[in-house]
């Protein structure tokens, strides 16, 4: 999409000049919308927590509060900044960098319709849980640059936490490779076409729930949020922060909780493919929904999910989280991973063929 | 074994998740019950206990004899009296100040008072901004119990058959 | 210079330097975030090398969790330097010759010698769609396949004895252990027993007036 543009400059420009201002403005073609997506997200949790604790959740600023992310990103924004005493004032500043910088990156290889895609890489699935893993950085420097218990607390947390769930979430990738025989999010997208009961959901069913649960904890949401845990340890490891750096960790969250929606539509719902194919009536129905039109329908219904478990479910404790992690998520991934083999050696349903 | 294959059902098609689940869902869609403060109000009890007042008797006599029990029985100590002697020789307050930073609106002033003169309102609608008007003094609480005579009267006739 | 050039050196200068601050840094935890660092730029180049298998596979384990756990430790803990500065005269010259025979070896084995264009060829430049994940990945299961099956036996040995060496348990008497599965599976039957009361209306209490008479 952009190859055109990068032609146009580099008439008369210099070549890197022009790979340069191609790569910017695709960056910022992608982060900008995710960006406006991450502040209505937070006010539709508000709103959609409040809904359920029968409340209205925020609904003074604009119209029903539709202002509301805005009024909340300028008082973070003209928030003083306060650095603690004796703490590691470059590392300090440094962490919520770290934490924004791959919940940024991920979504070069995110496509979101056919052939949208920043980056198009043969790895794609690697890249992202690679990127990802780099985010505890984050939480771990903060909370020791902090100089402060509760923030160190919430570090160690944080980071026992997502490596545990990271195994998970790497074997629950592995039997989308296997099923797909590729690592590229177009090409597991495109394995995924032909209906509804072609979608990695059916075959995959465990794994989708444990992918989806070890989003939730590598994204520190409710029911795994021990690291923030404001009940016993404060806020976690962003206690010391104020302002736009808070601001910062909370992007990154959010951003973060959105690419886990999208990665798991992109791997186990089909992606942008439309629910109704192959049903004759239906599919002229919804011929003219667009590609990314699916694709945002699944996802916003993944992010509603997110809201959802959170205003269910009460925290889990540390022992119970870690056991659930390596007693329950781990053997199950490994168990799944053998009856996908043995799926393919049999050439089960439509998946295998 | 019955009990073992019905707890693994149980266990991993995550049923209980789902019920949970399922009542918040059902919450969504229930009405609200938020009341939206300053378009809508709730009711107020006779008895809540808001600003302070003085009130006076019928014929305009301010009811307050400088009895102190108020100034006594106040937690906070938010309460300062000083009393002299009329002309007419009853003995009334020079001075009634109360703290409003240090009120704890717990109402013993009024429970104490042996003649009803200081009362707490419905008014809790009220602001200071600045330290100085936060103290309450005799004149500007006889002013505010002359302005809500009417409901303090029929809140406390209210609440009457109760005391 | 063209603009992968640029990145190789760019990545490359990086790795140098970051390298050198891990072994000259003061701070312990920043020596382990320079190490990150070093990490990140190596699996740059080796991304730039058309290894995009291995420089992800690096940064997933080496950054993503053991320099994590290294982390976790080296935060915390509490090195006076001072004291650990102690006899480093005394000590620096067995020191420099372990440096220098070390050195030397790698001088021997990875030296000038064994690399350059000379010694390897020009590196193939391979088509976008060419999987470096399957180029490993076929040798591995069938030429190494002994090999690699040992290695992963070799590692079940640790992850086994590193657990049999810290697994402690008390007796119960002195530590009060929750048996989660035992939690999971008690029901509301087994801890609560429902009533059947019948309902009484409460008598309105007689007033003090009526008390006195």
């Amino acid at each position: 999409m952009f190859d055109a543009l990068q032609a146009f400059l580099s008439g008369f420009l210099y070549d890197w000049l022009a790979v340069l201002i191609t790569l910017v403005i695709q960056a910022v073609a992608v982060i900008l919308p995710i960006m406006l997506a991450v502040a209505w997200l937070t006010y539709a949790e508000r709103k959609v927590i409040g809904y359920m604790q029968v409340r209205m959740g925020p609904n003074r600023v604009g119209p029903g509060g539709w202002l509301q992310p805005i009024a909340d990103a300028l008082k973070l924004m003209t928030k003083e900044v306060i650095f603690p005493n004796q703490s590691n004032k470059f590392l300090f500043i440094v962490a919520p960098v770290l934490s924004i910088a791959p919940a940024v990156a991920v979504w070069a290889v995110i496509p979101f319709s056919p052939e949208v895609v920043v980056s198009d890489i043969n790895a794609g699935i690697l890249y992202v849980l690679a990127v990802s893993s780099i985010l505890v950085y984050g939480t771990i420097i903060a909370g020791w640059a902090s100089n402060s218990k509760y923030a160190f607390l919430g570090a160690l947390r944080g980071s026992a936490q997502k490596i545990s769930y990271e195994i998970a979430m790497g074997f629950a990738l592995v039997t989308v490779l296997m099923i797909a025989g590729s690592m590229n999010l177009q090409e597991i997208v495109e394995g995924q076409q032909g209906g509804i009961w072609h979608w990695y959901l059916l075959p995959l069913l465990p794994m989708f729930v444990v992918y989806f649960l070890s989003g939730l904890a590598e994204t520190n949401r409710t029911p795994f949020d021990i690291v923030e845990g404001e009940a016993e340890i404060v806020a976690g490891f962003h206690v010391e922060y104020s302002g736009m750096t808070f601001g910062v960790f909370m992007l990154a969250e959010y951003a973060m909780m959105i690419l886990i929606s999208f990665m798991t539509a992109i791997m186990f719902l089909g992606g942008w493919l439309s629910p109704f194919e192959g049903i004759p009536l239906l599919e002229t129905l919804f011929a003219w929904v667009p590609a990314f039109g699916w694709l945002a329908f699944k996802v916003s219904f993944l992010l509603f999910v997110f809201l959802w478990l959170r205003a269910t479910f009460p925290r889990y404790r540390y022992d119970q989280l870690m056991r659930l992690g390596w007693k329950v998520l781990i053997p199950v991934t490994i168990v799944w991973v053998f009856v996908v083999g043995a799926m393919q050696y049999f050439k089960v349903g439509p998946w295998f063929n | 074994m019955v009990k073992f294959i019905q707890h693994q059902v149980k266990t991993w098609g995550l049923t209980e998740l789902f019920k949970g689940m399922a009542l918040t869902g059902k919450y969504l869609f229930k009405k609200k019950i938020t009341v939206r403060y300053p378009e809508e109000k709730t009711p107020l009890s006779p008895r809540f206990r808001g600003h302070h007042a003085l009130r006076r008797y019928e014929n305009g006599e301010e009811r307050c004899i400088a009895c102190k029990l108020c100034e006594a029985v106040c937690p906070a100590n938010a309460i300062t009296i000083d009393s002299e002697e009329r002309e007419d020789g009853s003995r009334r307050t020079t001075r009634y100040d109360i703290d409003m930073f240090k009120c704890i609106y717990c109402g013993f002033c009024e429970e104490a008072c042996p003649v009803d003169a200081i009362v707490e309102t419905r008014v809790f609608e009220y602001e200071f901004q600045e330290r100085g008007p936060h103290i309450m003094t005799k004149d500007k609480l006889l002013a505010f119990g002359d302005k809500h005579e009417k409901q303090i009267a029929a809140d406390r006739a209210a609440d009457a058959k109760y005391r | 210079m063209t603009f992968e050039q640029f990145i190789f050196y760019l990545l490359g200068a990086m790795a140098v330097i970051s390298g050198l601050m891990v072994i000259t840094v003061k701070n312990p935890v920043k020596a382990a975030l320079w190490l990150v660092l070093a990490f990140i730029s190596t699996a740059g180049v080796w991304i730039m090398a058309q290894a995009e298998f291995l420089g992800l596979v690096l940064i997933l384990v080496y950054v993503g969790a053991v320099m994590v756990l290294f982390l976790f430790v080296v935060m915390m803990l509490d090195i006076n330097l001072a004291q650990m500065k102690e006899g480093f005269t005394k000590y620096l010259p067995l020191g420099a010759i372990a440096a220098i025979a070390t050195f030397a070896m790698m001088y021997m084995v990875l030296g000038p010698a064994h690399f350059g264009l000379e010694v390897t060829g020009n590196p193939v430049q391979h088509p976008a769609d060419y999987s470096n994940t399957k180029a490993i990945a076929v040798p591995l299961y069938t030429t190494h396949a002994y090999a690699f099956v040992l290695a992963a036996v070799l590692l079940l040995v640790g992850i086994v004895a590193a657990i049999a060496l810290t697994l402690r348990r008390r007796a119960p008497k002195e530590v009060l252990y929750q048996d989660i599965n035992k939690q999971n599976r008690t029901s509301a039957k087994d801890r609560l027993t429902m009533v059947k009361m019948e309902a009484v209306v409460e008598k309105p209490v007689a007033s003090k007036e009526e008390e006195g008479k």
